[in-house]
């Protein structure tokens, strides 16, 4: 398999295995350059395991990668990405400053560069006032915005980051978001971990849903912003056969006396499901379409079973 | 090439960071100081009484060469202790993760931690080692033969050491690694004595043993080199010691070290390539 340039991310069944449990199992994925890309899944569905293999830390067992079309684990390459880890951590008697001039000259900055960058991405993450601080005495979230930092100071066109926002307050979490949209502008990729899918919802022009180490589905959020419906109705008289008959339009019905909830692909097919109701001799109060968050996704996906 | 000074760079400062470096360092001083004290007192008990001066200067020598083994066995233990947990501790805390993603390879990575540590090593040898021969000096006038040698000798010693650390490193927890290579030490000292035995012995299976040991840790052996080297010319006579020329490690044991430490580090790297991070 031969990557195409315009993919920032191209991957064929990716799939490794540690001991006799099988972490990703064939992972094929591709993420046109430009895009914010959620990758989602329940704890332990192979998401950081495929993040490290995109980057070349873990070895996959079997199948392809290739990152801005080169293979994962080639080292130039990576002058273009960054990267913040789950659970970023570094040496903790340098200072912040320090910390994020060092990943700038692993990265092969030069020392203008330096000095015009550290202090810029320093203040975007927020540090400004920490910037002389050793990380030692830093808080979870304040670590969690120096390795935002480290990921972004070379400027790289694709960012790997693994649930970045998982300490961040309230504000973090804005900053993040406005951050990821400016690096999109500037044409740069995001590849994004995160279980908080309303954040997800407002970034992510794109995302996949994982589930034992397989693509299970991958939804395109960015024109059409969730183009399935939710309904609530408040109806009397609805018969089985009515309801039987939404089936044709509907899933996920819920009926729970008055009230009856179900979901459709598409609006358009309202009108035609409200004649259908009146003709069938429902009674009809209300009839709400709502927007069905990713939240209700991701559960119908992955099921309800909380257990991992 | 930048790649591995900026990782040998930070590594070497963090070293200094270290207070096991410092504690190190003044325990040196420590041992120094009480060196200082007993060579005096030595000296002052010599001129209390009618003395040869062969015999004298036996003694003074024999002294100065302890304190060399003193130097060598905190220098070897240092090297253990400060760099167990570089690979071992980065690999499980996830530290490594943001540097192994940078555009560096993992050999350059793994090199440039190597090199910071020989650096550190190199400095802290040196410094204990000329302390040492300076105060004996100023106390009993006595110098040991060839100082570059052993100096040479001793940190190739510590260099032995650092790579067996590396290696297990990219294997094993940070404990375990401190385990196994203090082991392997004890094994290598083990092994130096039984060839000492064996200039005294009649039985072949203790050489075997002997040189078995060496073979498996040569560590020791540069130790026995360096205390030959440095030795003065006649001071052959304190023969059962381990700084004594019973079975002195031929120039075939320097060589083996070389080669020994060149596959441990050859060895370290590949793993280190090899594993997922
Ligand atoms: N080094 C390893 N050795 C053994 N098993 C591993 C290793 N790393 C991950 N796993 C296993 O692989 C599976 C996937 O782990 P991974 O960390 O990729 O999950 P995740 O999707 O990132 O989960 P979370 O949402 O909790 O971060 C888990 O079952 C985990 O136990
Ligand atoms: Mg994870």
């Amino acid at each position: 398999m031969s990557p195409s340039v315009d993919n920032a991310i191209e991957t064929r069944g990716l799939r490794k295995v540690f001991g006799s449990h099988v972490a990703v199992r064939n992972l094929s994925l591709t993420v046109p350059r430009g895009e914010i890309f959620g990758f989602l899944g329940p704890n332990g569905a192979g998401k950081s395991t495929s993040i490290k293999m995109l980057l070349g830390l873990v070895h996959p067992t079997s199948g392809d990668s290739f990152v801005l079309g080169a293979a994962s684990g080639d080292v130039d390459i990576r002058r273009r990405i960054g990267f913040l880890p789950e659970d970023f951590r570094f040496y903790d008697w340098l200072t912040a400053s320090e910390l994020v001039q060092f990943h700038g000259r692993l990265c092969g900055m030069t020392k203008e560069e330096l000095r015009r960058r550290v202090p810029e991405v320093i203040d975007l993450v927020g540090l400004t006032q920490h910037q002389d601080r050793r990380v030692k005495g830093f808080s979870k979230g304040m670590l969690q915005r120096i390795g935002l930092a480290q990921a972004l100071v070379h400027e790289p066109d694709i960012i790997f980051l693994d649930e970045p926002t998982s300490g961040l307050d309230p504000m973090g979490r804005l900053m993040v978001r406005d951050i990821l949209r400016a690096e999109r502008e500037r044409g740069a990729t995001v590849f994004l971990n995160s279980h908080l899918l309303s954040e997800i919802e407002v970034t992510c022009d794109r995302v996949a849903f994982i589930k034992n180490g397989e693509v299970v589905t991958t939804r395109d959020l960015s024109d059409t912003p969730m183009e399935e419906v939710g309904v609530v109705m408040g109806a009397r008289n609805v018969s089985q056969q009515a309801i039987a008959g939404l089936t044709r339009w509907a899933e996920a019905i819920d009926r729970e006396q008055e009230k009856l909830r179900f979901r459709v692909h598409s609006r358009d097919v309202l009108p035609d499901i409200m004649r259908f109701l009146v003709a069938a001799g429902a009674d009809i109060f209300e009839f709400t379409p709502e927007r069905v968050s990713l939240e209700q996704i991701f559960v119908t996906i992955m099921g309800e079973d909380t257990s991992l | 090439m930048s790649n591995i000074a900026i990782i040998a760079g930070v590594t070497l400062r963090e070293a200094a960071r270290r207070k096991i470096l410092w504690t190190a360092l003044f325990a040196g001083a420590l041992l120094l100081a009480i060196f200082a004290i007993a060579l005096r007192l030595q000296v002052v008990e010599f001129q209390s009484r009618p003395m040869s001066p062969f015999v004298r200067y036996q003694v003074e020598s024999g002294m100065l060469m302890i304190g060399l083994y003193t130097c060598d066995l905190l220098a070897v233990v240092l090297t253990i202790l400060t760099s167990i947990d570089t690979l071992a501790g980065e690999i499980s805390s996830g530290t490594i993760q943001a540097v192994a993603t940078k555009p560096i390879s993992r050999s350059q990575l793994l090199l440039g931690k190597y090199l910071g540590f020989v650096g550190m090593i190199v400095v802290y040898v040196a410094v204990t080692f000329s302390a040492t021969i300076a105060v004996a000096y100023s106390v009993t006038g006595v110098l040991p033969e060839n100082p570059v040698h052993g100096l040479f000798l001793i940190i190739f010693e510590c260099i032995v050491a650092l790579s067996l650390t590396f290696m297990f490193g990219t294997w094993f927890s940070t404990l375990t690694n401190g385990v196994v290579v203090l082991g392997l030490q004890a094994v290598a000292f083990m092994g130096g004595w039984l060839e000492q035995v064996s200039g005294f012995s009649q039985s072949g299976h203790i050489v075997t043993l002997g040189v078995a040991s060496s073979l498996i840790m040569p560590g020791e052996s540069l130790w026995r080199r360096a205390a030959y080297e440095m030795q003065t010319p006649l001071a052959g006579s304190l023969s059962f010691s381990p700084f004594a020329n019973v079975s002195i490690p031929s120039s075939t044991a320097i060589v083996y070290a070389a080669a020994y430490l060149c596959i441990v580090l050859g060895v370290a790297i590949w793993h280190f390539n090899e594993r997922d991070l």
